[in-house]
């Protein structure tokens, strides 16, 4: 008979970290693989399609990169919410709010100002939409105790639901014919891209320094440590006299803040317009949780897992073209990682044996 | 089932990371036997009784049922054989009633209307062995020795012939020890086999049969205790001859450092847990506030040190009024505070030992600049608390986690010293220490007061209280029964006042003379 013995495993290495996020990477891949398989595709040729896609080309890179830029600024935030424990479901609702700022300081002062001042404000703007969308639960979660899961995920919708409100109304555009939709940004707050691609190289530039800078504000700060201890023990920042609420305001406001920088990016750099918020964001706030997860909450490494992610958005919906395959495939495929790489804890945290027993 | 006659483990080692934690170690129990299994924190009782248990597995050695080998891979085989083990830490869900946390862990819970069954058997059992419980209760409005019942009969109900407790005691009062011993006997009386792991001297001589003493991992003796007595197992324990009691130096009496003054305090389930409590304390003084546990002493801590709201009344330290102020400006007045329970309160448990030696002194300025952390000390005072605490770890980038309880204390105890509060509120600061630690901490506590501090002591054992403190409080449903002095010779009747049926007093201030 076989038996599984487990146990608590004590030494956790950053390289074992590390090989047990690549195999539940393998793991995962060899699920969808399956997948594939039922419906109809050679999951080797696909899974290959995925990277070559992504990675495999100057147009595919400069694609990936293009869309990496949401998820590494908001995949950056959330690590910081994630580990004081404050799950923070809502950066897509977030993201859209810093959108709405955003582009409500674009129409009305972007006219009358150069692009040197007009971009500071439009990304100041973003930030503050996003962090007032993000410390509404944290208000209600430490004065009133309610479970941020539910009010982060819940005010997506009304993020949501408003910005289509001000876009069918208020803020419908002339040049739409009708359409919802706001009128273009002015070029002023048009973002500069590289030649020959989408890169709105400002909000990159922008994300690599929130990466640094919030790894510089977890390990190194006051505020990171007690967000830490928050997160490991409230118990124990309650006795260390750790101001709950004013450490989750910041937080929250950080981490909502760069996804409200995400939501500027997408709309001065991508669309130049604000439209129905799928067209805004295709779940960036949502695929940025993965990322984060796979970047094991460290906002540095938030850069490589938010490139990757972006990859599977580039490859997965080429393949979804090229192959024929349904429109939630890149869906599916972050779904089946994300579950994979959180079973992918268990094994780090665990020591799993198998061993023969003699009875 | 065969019904266990004798158990023998042979041989057993276990070592985590190249450490030692059982080597060689043999022992036997019979039925209707008391075994005391007796040692210092991380002598490597616990990590035996799980190999026995089946949560570990050795690495090598055997266990012998009635002379033949099994072999346990997981605590289900090991409930199948008849061993039942009730851990320190209860494992109950708080919001189930009783009987539905019996019914969870039965083996044989019936599918549908499990409570009905069961209700009959808990009954026999019950009056068998005299357990008083109300089956419908909720287990979080149980008291923690009625939680501790629960515990066991759930391993009875599994036909358990062996049952091992985990420190059964640390987390009882006086009155439920002497109720747990006595379910015990009557259980021993019935044939049944009983391991008794504790580092309590007195509790080993008055229940166990035997007694077997571990120290650093191996057996380094063991007894029949109607054959020894408490000095020659103290010694085998520590490994050298031990003086059971302190001198202490008589220091004159210094300034006034705290005064409360009629506090209220309301406990967790919104019934008041303090009543009116006025005290002073001096500098170069140890207070101790005695009595049965959950009479309201950790409700007062936690009001000194701003962790709960007081309802009325004032706290001041030097003068200064810090009446709910917030936990960090109370440290920042000079009042440091080892809390009762340690694990829950004093550290998180996931980040490494230097962030958990600056628990709650990272705002200093010797550790911060602006708002960045400045990790070189840290380390260096980590580091310099590891040494002069003793804390065993092989390293300070290791998750406090896995140190052993013992360790963790002291690590607390050091950082909360190590600042030279004007006030240390300590709570049962010796709680679950071995005899050596605990002498080391007392006399650092004794140090700590001879340099100038006062400290505000609550513990049940009140051996601790006549070694260290000049003056001592009574507290009795969250009242002062009375403030002696120790040398005062109607301390005789401490025990009364601890009942609550006498009142006594050599305190001004607690007697209203003063104002």
């Amino acid at each position: 008979m076989i038996r599984i013995i487990t146990s608590d495993r004590y030494n956790i290495t950053p390289l074992r970290s590390f090989m047990t996020n690549i195999a539940a990477l393998g793991a995962g891949i060899l699920a969808i693989s399956l997948i594939f398989l039922a419906a109809g595709v050679n999951p080797l040729y696909a899974v290959c399609q995925i990277f070559i896609e992504s990675f495999g080309s100057i147009y595919g890179i400069k694609e990936t990169i293009t869309k990496a830029i949401p998820l590494i600024l908001i995949g950056a935030g959330l690590t910081l919410a994630f580990r004081a424990k404050f799950w923070n479901i809502g950066a897509e609702g977030q993201l859209l709010m810093g959108a709405v700022f955003a582009t409500w300081t674009a129409q009305h002062l972007g006219p009358a100002l150069p692009p040197a001042l007009i971009v500071p404000l439009i990304f100041t703007a973003g930030f503050i939409g996003g962090a007032l969308w993000g410390i509404i639960p944290a208000i209600l979660k430490i004065k009133y105790a309610i479970n941020e899961v539910i009010t982060t995920l819940m005010l997506n919708y009304i993020c949501a639901e408003f910005l289509t409100m001000l876009i069918v109304g208020p803020w419908k555009g002339k040049t739409r014919f009708g359409f919802p939709g706001t009128d273009p940004l002015p070029d002023s707050a048009i973002l500069g891209v590289l030649p020959g691609s989408r890169i709105h190289y400002v909000t990159l530039i922008l994300a690599i320094i929130c990466s640094v800078g919030l790894c510089v504000l977890i390990y190194k700060t006051r505020f990171g440590y007690e967000a830490r201890v928050v997160g490991e023990n409230p118990d124990a920042g309650k006795y260390a006299g750790i101001d709950f609420l004013k450490t989750s305001l910041i937080l929250m406001a950080v981490s909502g803040g760069l996804a409200g920088l995400a939501g500027v990016g997408e709309v001065a750099g991508i669309h130049h317009y604000l439209g129905y918020p799928a067209s805004v964001s295709s779940g960036y706030g949502f695929t940025a949780i993965i990322v984060a997860w796979l970047a094991k909450l460290n906002p540095l490494f938030a850069i490589a897992s938010g490139l990757f992610f972006a990859g599977i958005i580039v490859g997965g919906d080429a393949i979804q073209i090229s192959l024929g395959l349904p429109a939630a495939t890149v869906e599916i495929v972050n779904g089946i990682l994300l579950i994979f790489l959180i079973m992918g804890d268990y094994f780090l945290y665990n020591k799993i044996q198998i061993c023969r027993s003699r009875a | 089932m065969i019904k266990i006659q004798r158990l023998e483990m042979k041989d057993i080692c276990k070592s985590f990371q190249g450490i030692h934690a059982n080597k060689d170690i043999n022992v036997e129990v019979n039925s209707g036997e008391i075994l005391g299994l007796l040692g210092e924190n991380g002598a490597g009782k616990t990590t035996l009784m799980n190999i026995l248990y089946g949560i570990y597995q050795p690495d090598s050695g055997s266990i012998l049922i009635n002379g033949k080998p099994v072999r346990i891979a997981n605590p289900l085989e090991s409930i199948n054989l008849g061993i039942g083990m009730v851990h320190q830490h209860f494992m109950l869900i708080q919001n189930h009633s009783v009987i539905e946390n019996i019914a969870l862990g039965y083996k044989d819970t019936p599918f549908l209307f499990p409570r009905k069954i069961l209700r009959q058997k808990i009954k026999s059992f019950s009056s068998q062995f005299d357990f008083q419980i109300d089956l419908d209760q909720k287990v979080w409005q149980l008291s923690a020795g009625e939680q501790q019942r629960v515990e066991i009969i759930k391993t009875l109900l599994n036909g358990a012939d062996l049952l091992i407790l985990d420190e059964p005691t640390s987390v009882l009062t006086a009155r439920e020890i002497k109720e747990l011993i006595d379910i015990l006997r009557r259980m021993k009386a019935d044939g049944h086999s009983v391991i008794f792991i504790s580092h309590k001297l007195n509790e080993i001589m008055e229940i166990c049969d035997h007694v077997t003493v571990l120290r650093k991992g191996r057996i380094v003796g063991g007894a029949q205790t109607k054959d020894t007595d408490k000095l020659g197992l103290a010694r085998m324990m520590v490994g050298k001859d031990v003086a059971l009691t302190m001198d202490r130096e008589k220091l004159p009496k210094g300034d006034r450092v705290l005064s409360v003054r009629n506090i209220h305090v309301t406990g967790d389930k919104g019934v008041a847990a303090v009543k009116n409590v006025s005290f002073e304390l001096y500098k170069n003084e140890i207070f101790g506030v005695a009595g049965v546990a959950g009479n309201g002493q950790r409700e007062l801590a936690e009001a000194i040190t701003g962790i709960r709201p007081i309802d009325s009344g004032k706290v001041r330290i030097n003068g200064r009024d810090i009446t709910n102020l917030s936990p960090r400006q109370i440290y920042d007045y000079g009042i440091s505070h080892v809390p009762e329970e340690r694990i829950r309160f004093g550290i998180a448990p996931g980040l490494f030992l230097y962030d958990n030696a600056i628990l709650k002194q990272h705002h200093l300025k010797k550790f911060s600049k602006w708002y960045f952390l400045n990790y070189e000390r840290i380390k260096l005072h980590t580091k310099s608390i590891i040494t002069e605490f003793r804390v065993a770890t092989h390293a300070i980038n290791n998750q406090i986690r896995n140190l052993s309880g013992g360790n963790i204390q002291k690590l607390i105890l050091g950082r909360e010293i190590s600042e030279q509060p004007q006030l240390l509120v300590a709570s049962h600061p010796t709680y679950g220490l071995d005899v050596g630690a605990t002498r080391f901490l007392r006399r650092h506590l004794l140090e700590l007061c001879r340099q100038g501090s006062a400290v505000l002591l609550f513990s049940e054992d009140l051996d601790e209280i006549f070694e260290l403190c000049d003056r001592v409080a009574v507290i009795f449903a969250g009242e002062f029964m009375g403030i002696l002095d120790t040398d005062d010779e109607r301390i005789n009747d401490i025990g009364m006042m601890m009942a609550g049926s006498k009142r006594m007093n050599s305190d001004p201030v607690e007697a209203g003379l003063t104002t």
